[in-house]
């Protein structure tokens, strides 16, 4: 097993300041957005996204959410173990609002594809779009691409990206881990 | 990740302290998940589930029901009052000729204990045993820990007394297992005819005064006298009964502190409880009700993710 680091933790920061950016040239004061971070890691990226567009951009108040998609993922009963669900916290509604799912790395879709149909158990947004911080590119199963990346990777399928960051593993970086 | 321990949910007997957290942790987010605008998840769409009832039931039936439409199950329901089971049928011929119609999981209620037992060893299907004669009621115990434990916090320590006919209570036997197994010190109470025999090899105690169990106990759970189980007389009358282990609110109110009260339902009022105590703020009766969705939720797709 070998690895290497894909992105520095001055890398992730510089890359989550553009994507704060992305985000605010497209949804200015969030007042009609909410962010929604899918768990269990996607949370820390849309945790981190909030404190920069609060703490550098000024923007008041945006509404977080996390979102557990464990019962309705679609590999139920495939693997050999149990899927264990996290907490679900969502306390706003989703009716008319536009949503941007948030998720660490876009491997097949799968994830999103759960994420969208959780969704609607919330209400109907008027729009939904999906930030991810890794894409990795030629690995989707299904027709889904995210609207905000932050980098694009070309990883082969025993090729892992481990994310681990400051509050959870004790410092920001990306590994490329080949198993 | 950790999964149960077990294929069947036959009774608490079988399960550890780790089965049970398990159970508790995924039944809080199906608890989220039941008081959300739209109540459904797509998880067992693709599991069919049988509910076998051969004894009467309201709550139980209900619930369960409800727990397996909540996780878009595909259900099909069976009483034995309007079946061929009148007409001769065995169990193992009944419950084979359901599972060939392509059926992964067997939902039981049956008036013989071990009836559930008997079953998973005979048929290929995940069983729960939603009550076995006076033997167990596993998911009636785990939805009475859990909602002691929302309301106290924990299980753990904390002292309940189970009130009642405990000689022929399956809901008895299932809360002791359980409690036990969560280190709760548990006490029964009731008429001496109404105690089983050696029931303190089971790691309780016994009180025959009601006023002394309840100001000891943290939680009260009052039992039902089971009636349709009572082959002979095992106390003079109704009243009688009443007036030495009914509780009303005037009983309540002279204890030196306020205690919770639990019924497993169907509740005979102004028996073992008075209307005033059931529709009280101590009573937590319409949370166990409620929580027993999310309990059956948890326990169904934890078996059901075993099914392969």
């Amino acid at each position: 097993m070998s690895q290497k680091v894909l992105l520095s933790a001055t890398e992730i920061n510089i890359i989550l300041h553009r994507l704060a950016c992305q985000l605010l040239e497209n949804h200015l004061d969030f007042s009609n957005t909410v962010l929604i971070g899918i768990q269990p890691r996607g949370t820390f990226v849309a945790e981190r996204l909030t404190s920069i567009l609060k703490e550098a951009y000024g923007v008041k108040q945006i509404d977080v959410g996390f979102l557990d998609i464990t019962f309705y993922r679609d590999d139920f009963r495939r693997g050999d173990k149990t899927l264990e669900a996290t907490e679900t916290k969502i306390n706003f509604l989703i009716e008319d609002k536009n949503v941007v799912l948030i998720d660490d790395v876009l491997y097949t879709g799968r994830s999103i594809n759960a994420a969208l149909t959780a969704l609607q158990s919330f209400g109907r947004p008027k729009e939904v779009e999906l930030l991810t911080l890794i894409d990795r590119r030629f690995s989707r199963h299904l027709p889904i691409q995210p609207n905000y990346r932050g980098r694009q990777v070309d990883a082969i399928n025993n090729e892992k990206v481990k994310v681990m960051w400051k509050e959870n593993d004790g410092k920001d970086v990306i590994y490329l881990i080949n198993k | 990740m950790s999964e149960l321990s077990v294929q069947h949910l036959l009774g608490i007997k079988y399960l550890n302290e780790k089965d049970i957290q398990l159970i508790f942790e995924t039944a809080d987010h199906f608890k989220e998940v039941i008081n959300r605008s739209i109540k459904k998840v797509p998880s067992l769409r693709d599991i069919t589930i049988a509910n076998i009832f051969f004894e009467n039931s309201t709550r139980t039936k209900l619930s369960f029901e409800l727990a397996e439409k909540r996780l878009s199950a595909d259900i099909i329901n069976f009483s034995a009052g309007q079946s061929s089971v009148k007409k001769g049928e065995t169990l193992i011929d009944t419950v084979n000729n359901i599972l060939s119609m392509k059926v992964d999981m067997v939902v039981m209620r049956h008036p013989n204990p071990g009836a559930g037992i008997f079953l998973s060893k005979h048929v290929n299907a995940s069983i729960i045993n939603a009550g076995d004669g006076a033997h167990e009621h596993p998911t009636q115990a785990l939805l009475d820990s859990y909602s002691i434990r929302e309301k106290l916090g924990d299980v753990t320590g904390k002292n309940v007394v189970i009130v009642g006919d405990i000689l022929h209570s399956r809901v008895a036997l299932s809360n002791i297992f359980a409690l036990k197994l969560q280190g709760a010190h548990v006490k029964v109470c009731g008429p001496k005819t109404l105690l089983p025999k050696h029931i303190e090899s089971l790691g309780v105690t016994v009180e025959t005064d009601l006023r002394k169990a309840l100001n000891w106990c943290d939680v009260a759970n009052m039992l039902r006298i089971q009636n349709e189980r009572l082959d002979i007389s095992y106390f003079p009358t109704t009243r009688e009964y009443t007036q030495q282990f009914g509780v009303n609110k005037a009983l309540l109110n002279s204890l030196d502190k306020e205690i919770v009260i639990m019924h497993p339902g169907p509740i005979n009022r102004g028996v073992e409880i008075t209307s005033d105590v059931a529709d009280s703020k101590q009573s937590i009766i319409l949370n166990q009700v409620e929580n027993g969705v999310a309990i059956r939720m948890a326990v169904i797709y934890l078996l059901a993710s075993k099914i392969k």
